[in-house]
């Protein structure tokens, strides 16, 4: 899948290949399947969390600063880069054919073996790693990716909503993310009150200010 | 310095012949996830080797009074105590469960007949006292032998009761339970220089409590941001000084490492010194966080270094010399190529832990394909060797294994892409004095000699 681990490229260059930014978008995505695929039987790995949302922190920040998705684009002189992140249509483009590498499940698994050990029957549904599954696990995480980028296709406001649908709205909730129950870090009370608050429907404009940096990464996948 | 052995105690991991012992643990291929041995730890004196499992278990195995006629064989290490430590719980409040599983064993220094350690939880610290009884009495006044209440009317004579031998009973019994003091998953505890106080560190926090005393502990380092959403860095592992009983250290998500003087003030936020190697720019990649988080810290018998052990590699401190590692040894460095598909299955979250032998001129840390490595910091010679049931003949020599990074695959090689990354060695132990080293390898519990003796 990579000859190496992907490398940023030095500052001189304006353009980052087209290559690079596909990999590094399917970084991202994989990133960010992996933050909402939290086991909700136990409370998720918070050190995990963390390192995961940073790559995906850093990622998105070099793209801020890279400003292209390196797909044929209509040249928008006068543009800021911020908006051109936020186009749905260049991110269907780029990320259909980012598709492309990362959600096959053959791919990953010839660069390196991963043989699945007989495993417990007791591992629970979704087990990253100590699940058997490197191949249930990558079925699951094509059919995320798929979900996606299906949705991403329209371009209705609605689009949000369904992306989301059927996800729980404290997902987006970076502190509900990083602590894997809204209550987490919160006292009993708190904590109460914050549940209810993300009982709520999906992101609205409204929630939006609430979100904070997951949802900074969200508005780039959708059009808002 | 890294000074060869003194007293008892051969120098170094590689002049010596490493040998097979013994094996604990099923044979069998399909593993039950309770049994994945989730901690290991030699007692200060070696004697004893405890175990945790991730079903909540612990197991003690003592070492055999060497046996005279058969010089040879040395003292071979064999079932003591078990006991449940910790049982599943559910947290009502998150509707979530807590894990059972033992994430560290710490003995206390030993100061009478009885034994005892701590093991603990993501939540909870139990303090364990492992006693042994090899007599009864008997000849009871108030009751019969089969504990039969006897009427007091039909009592005419007394008697004294009289000890008996019996069969020895190694009893478990839990001392104190140190609970609710964590909102975060603990990852450390640490034992003080003191005897009488000791530290637990879970991803944001770290408190110190007093063996005594369970209804209180002190909260001394606190990381958790007012806002959560600004959560970028957490505590990864803690460790008491071996002999500063106010000096701590504590390593981070981040690479860095915090050591911390509990004189200076009661919440140690800020640290006395801060360790942290300046990143190579020709390296960096969008894993190089995540390769840099520490995994393991820990001190060395000396108290004058310490040890981190991070995704790639093992590193060596002075305390003495925040701005570098003194020394840096490449445990897996073939698999910084493969990052990625390693980021994609999560191995590379996997928290290796490092150990140190008895005179601190060897460290060990353990890799994949039940892989474990050691290194000899005064010949700076390295060696590879596998945990596996085929090498698994009384004293049979541990024969050294290489994997071929690319190209073409020499003889006796093992090839990167043919690594079993489900075979992870996460946790070793060496013994404090001797070079008797236990590997944990999933569900079974190596233990290797040196030949020298």
């Amino acid at each position: 899948m990579f000859a190496r681990g992907l490398k940023r490229k030095c500052a001189e260059d304006e353009e980052a290949s087209p290559a690079y930014s596909l990999q590094r978008q399917s970084l991202l995505d994989m990133s960010l399947v992996k933050l909402q695929l939290c086991h909700m039987l136990v409370e998720p790995n918070l050190c995990r969390s963390v390192l995961i949302a940073n790559t995906v922190r850093q990622i998105q920040e070099e793209m801020t600063q890279d400003g292209s998705w390196c797909v044929p684009v209509p040249q928008t002189a006068g543009r800021a880069s911020r908006d051109r992140l936020v186009s749905t249509e260049i991110l269907c483009r780029s990320a259909r054919e980012g598709a492309r590498p990362a959600p096959d499940p053959g791919d990953p698994a010839s660069e390196l073996q991963v043989v699945p050990a007989a495993q417990a029957p007791g591992v629970p549904p979704g087990g990253v790693w100590d699940g058997d599954g490197p191949r249930e696990n990558r079925g699951s995480f094509h059919k995320s990716l798929d979900q996606i980028f299906e949705t991403l296709e329209s371009q209705s406001p609605g689009a949000v909503e369904e992306l989301f649908s059927d996800v729980d709205g404290s997902y987006y909730d970076l502190d509900a993310v990083l602590t894997g129950m809204v209550g987490g870090a919160k006292s009993g009370q708190d904590g109460l009150e914050a549940f209810a608050s993300t009982a709520a429907p999906p992101p609205s404009a409204g929630c939006k200010s609430d979100l904070g940096e997951l949802d900074h990464v969200v508005e780039i996948l959708v059009e808002t | 310095m890294a000074g060869a052995g003194g007293g008892g105690c051969p120098a170094g991991g590689n002049d010596l012949q490493w040998c097979f012992s013994q094996v604990k643990g099923a044979v069998d291929e399909d593993v039950a996830e309770a049994d994945v041995i989730s901690t290991v730890e030699f007692s200060h004196s070696g004697d004893l080797l405890a175990t945790g499992d991730k079903g909540g278990r612990v197991v003690i195995f003592q070492r055999e009074q060497e046996n005279k006629s058969r010089p040879h064989s040395r003292g071979e290490y064999n079932v003591y105590s078990t006991f449940q430590s910790h049982e599943p719980e559910f947290d009502y409040l998150k509707s979530l469960e807590i894990e059972e599983k033992i994430n560290k064993i710490r003995w206390l220094p030993q100061q009478g007949a009885a034994r005892f350690l701590l093991s603990t939880n993501d939540k909870t610290i139990k303090l364990w006292k492992i006693s042994e009884r090899d007599k009864r009495a008997e000849g009871y006044n108030l009751k019969d032998e089969d504990g039969r209440l006897r009427d007091p009317l039909r009592i005419t004579a007394l008697r004294v009761p009289i000890l008996k031998p019996m069969d020895l009973m190694v009893e478990a019994s839990p001392r104190r339970v140190f609970a609710n003091a964590h909102t975060y998953h603990i990852n450390s505890i640490s034992v003080n220089s003191d005897h009488e106080t000791y530290l637990s560190a879970d991803d944001l926090r770290i408190n110190l409590w007093h063996l005594e005393i369970t209804d209180r502990s002190f909260n001394i380092v606190d990381i958790k941001p007012a806002n959560m959403e600004e959560l970028t860095e957490v505590i990864t592992a803690a460790e008491f000084h071996p002999h500063q009983c106010n000096v701590l250290v504590y390593s981070s998500s981040k690479g860095t490492i915090r050591l911390c003087d509990m004189r200076s003030s009661a919440l140690c936020d800020r640290h006395s010194k801060f360790f942290e190697e300046p990143e190579d720019p020709s390296s960096r990649s969008f894993f190089s966080e995540i390769i840099s988080s520490v995994s393991d810290v820990k001190f060395s018998h000396s108290g004058r270094y310490m040890m981190t052990r991070d995704y790639l590699s093992v590193k060596v401190w002075d305390l003495n010399m925040e701005s570098r590692p003194v020394e840096t040894h490449q445990v897996h460095e073939y698999l910084r190529s493969k990052l990625c598909s390693l980021y994609e299955n999560d191995c590379i979250f996997d928290k290796f832990e490092c150990c140190w032998n008895g005179s601190d001129s060897a460290i060990m840390t353990g890799s994949y394909n039940n892989f474990f490595r050691m290194f000899d910091r005064t010949t700076w010679r390295d060696v590879t060797l596998e945990a596996s049931r085929e090498n698994s003949k009384p004293r049979a020599s541990l024969k050294p294994r290489r994997v071929c990074a690319g190209g073409k695959r020499k003889k006796d090689e093992v090839s990167v892409d043919s690594l079993d990354f489900s075979k992870k060695i996460l946790h070793t132990a060496w013994h404090p004095v001797e070079n008797i080293i236990a590997v944990a390898a999933t569900n079974n519990l190596y233990i290797f000699q040196d030949k020298a003796n």
